[in-house]
């Protein structure tokens, strides 16, 4: 693979930041967009911007088409059965507000049990806080030991007949973690609980198949995996879709209307009230052709070889503390210096041109179970290279120095 | 001397370095040297939250003047603290409320204070304001 190729399809990568060359370390934030996204964006309001579903006129009719070709492009790309299966939102959050509301409407009652775990971002835990709150239901939160591994005996534990549904991310934003999403799955099924996987972290860096895990609900955001902001999905399966009710009310997810009654549209219109982000599905669709084109495989072994590399590298640093020791991990480096505080670490980084991610990553619950007040993460991508990494190094050793 | 006057005297201090690591040198000792504030004080009451670093503040009146007191859990944070206190505490509520502190941004640490930073530094300076306007408003 060629990574200085890779490196020139992406515009922002050689510009600078305080005047050094920019090293974007900050990928699990959002990663930078490789011109063909930028192109394919760009082209949609050039050459056909237009509202879909609706016009008789022909610049509507192809700005459906591509709309409809990119939905089926994620239809392919996640291996989904079905293309309506495939609901667009604006991102990973969106998508489990929805599900967590929907879902909750048509599924949950009183005394009922929903899982997630210790590790969530706060976009996976809140939704379905608010949701107990609202039917008197119960969030049975699944422990992560001191190396940020999934207790998977407690998870044993805790599912029982009253679980609903268990919602779990695919890759820790905090701590890089690879959960066995698979064993979840089928355990959760054998006692009749619906999963749900947050797979925000996941989807740039391995590959997907909805019907080979058989998971019920999966969530992802464009800007995560090389496309644009303000695009994500909201994968279910058709039987359990049909039987939720619509998120929101308005525009193409309505079928008739008068002041008495109301029907909604099918699949996936249903849950697609207002005019969607067709640009956005647009960039997403070139997204995805620019990891078809690397392959996802050739992306996990390159960056899991990157990731081994600054591992060991990083471990040599007298006073680096790795936080999230999974032996199973992604290409996330959660870590702290001596006694400097994330914040100091971030702030001289940032003056070196090296942007990482410093605070509590919209995670405090895992902060507060490891006692500490946030972590200082590099999170790599698949234009990063062995040069970056020694760079990093170098700007971790220069900043103990300074608050030695 | 009156708040612009001792901003004149720390953008003369901040003029004498050539680079972005004296200067954050200077910070990091600033940081250091900030009065130890009484653990008292680093109570949930006087937090000022900020997700990427925490901030917490006292003040008290006397004789018509404001004094404030501020620690941080971040040391470069704690250094930029220094300099608000040392341009802030110990003057009138009037001049803490009008005061727009440039010289932060002749110094080049204006974005320190951005609020979308969230190094509770925004809403320390809102906080110093509110406490100057609360002490106004008690004198009637």
């Amino acid at each position: 693979m060629d990574i200085q190729n890779i490196r020139n399809q992406f515009p922002i990568l050689s510009r600078k930041v305080n005047n050094k060359p920019l090293i974007y370390l900050d990928n699990s934030a959002t990663t930078q967009k490789p011109q063909s996204v930028i192109d394919a964006v760009s082209n949609y309001y050039t050459q056909i911007n237009s509202n879909v579903h609706r016009g008789v006129h022909q610049l509507s009719q192809l700005a459906t088409d591509a709309f409809e070709e990119a939905r089926k492009s994620v239809q392919e790309f996640i291996n989904a059965k079905e293309h309506h299966e495939v609901i667009i939102t604006k991102g990973t959050t969106e998508s489990i507000n929805m599900l967590a509301w929907s879902f909750g409407e048509a599924f949950i009652k009183e005394g009922d049990e929903i899982l997630v775990s210790e590790m969530e971002h706060h976009a996976n835990i809140v939704p379905w806080q608010m949701l107990c709150e609202r039917k008197k239901a119960k969030l049975k939160v699944i422990a992560v030991d001191e190396n940020g591994v999934l207790k998977m005996q407690e998870f044993a534990n805790l599912l029982n007949s009253n679980t609903k549904i268990v919602s779990i991310a695919h890759i820790s934003n905090t701590l890089g973690t690879i959960n066995p999403i698979k064993e979840i799955i089928d355990k959760a099924h054998k006692l009749g609980a619906l999963v749900h996987i947050d797979g925000a972290q996941a989807v740039a860096h391995t590959a997907l198949d909805m019907q080979e895990l058989d998971v019920d609900f999966y969530s992802f955001s464009a800007h995560k995996m090389y496309g644009p902001m303000g695009i994500g999905i909201f994968y279910g399966k058709e039987q359990l879709l049909n039987k939720m009710p619509p998120y929101q009310y308005g525009g193409e997810m309505i079928d008739q209307v008068s002041f008495t009654k109301t029907t909604f549209n099918e699949l996936p219109y249903k849950f697609e009230a207002g005019t969607p982000n067709v640009g956005g599905m647009l960039g997403l669709q070139a997204a995805i052709k620019f990891l078809s084109d690397i392959g996802l495989d050739q992306i996990k072994t390159y960056e899991d070889e990157l990731l081994n590399y600054a591992t060991l590298e990083l471990q040599k640093i007298e006073g680096f503390r790795m936080i999230g020791n999974s032996p199973h991990k992604a290409s996330v480096l959660s870590f702290l210096l001596d006694e400097i505080h994330p914040f100091d670490a971030g702030t001289i980084l940032d003056q070196l041109g090296i942007a990482v991610r410093t605070g509590n990553h919209c995670a405090q619950p895992i902060m507060d179970k490891m006692g500490i007040p946030g972590t200082i993460r590099a999170s790599l991508a698949i234009y990063n290279t062995t040069e970056e990494i020694d760079a990093l190094i170098l700007g971790i050793k220069k900043t103990q120095q300074m608050f030695l | 001397m009156n708040i612009e006057e001792i901003g004149q005297e720390i953008v003369e201090e901040f003029s004498m370095f050539d680079d972005w690591m004296d200067k954050y040198n200077y910070l990091i000792e600033l940081g250091r040297d900030l009065e130890i504030i009484d653990e008292k004080y680093r109570d949930q009451q006087h937090l000022i939250t900020g997700c990427q670093s925490r901030v917490w503040l006292s003040a008290e009146e006397k004789e018509g003047r404001i004094y404030f007191k501020a620690d941080s859990d971040a040391v470069i944070t704690k250094g930029i603290v220094n300099l608000l206190i040392r341009a802030l505490s110990g003057q009138t509520a009037e001049d803490i409320i009008n005061d727009k502190l440039d010289f932060l941004e002749q110094i080049g640490l204006k974005d320190h204070l951005s609020p979308t930073r969230a190094n509770g530094l925004s809403s320390m300076v809102k906080q110093m304001k509110l406490y100057a306007l609360a002490f106004k408003a008690k004198k009637g």
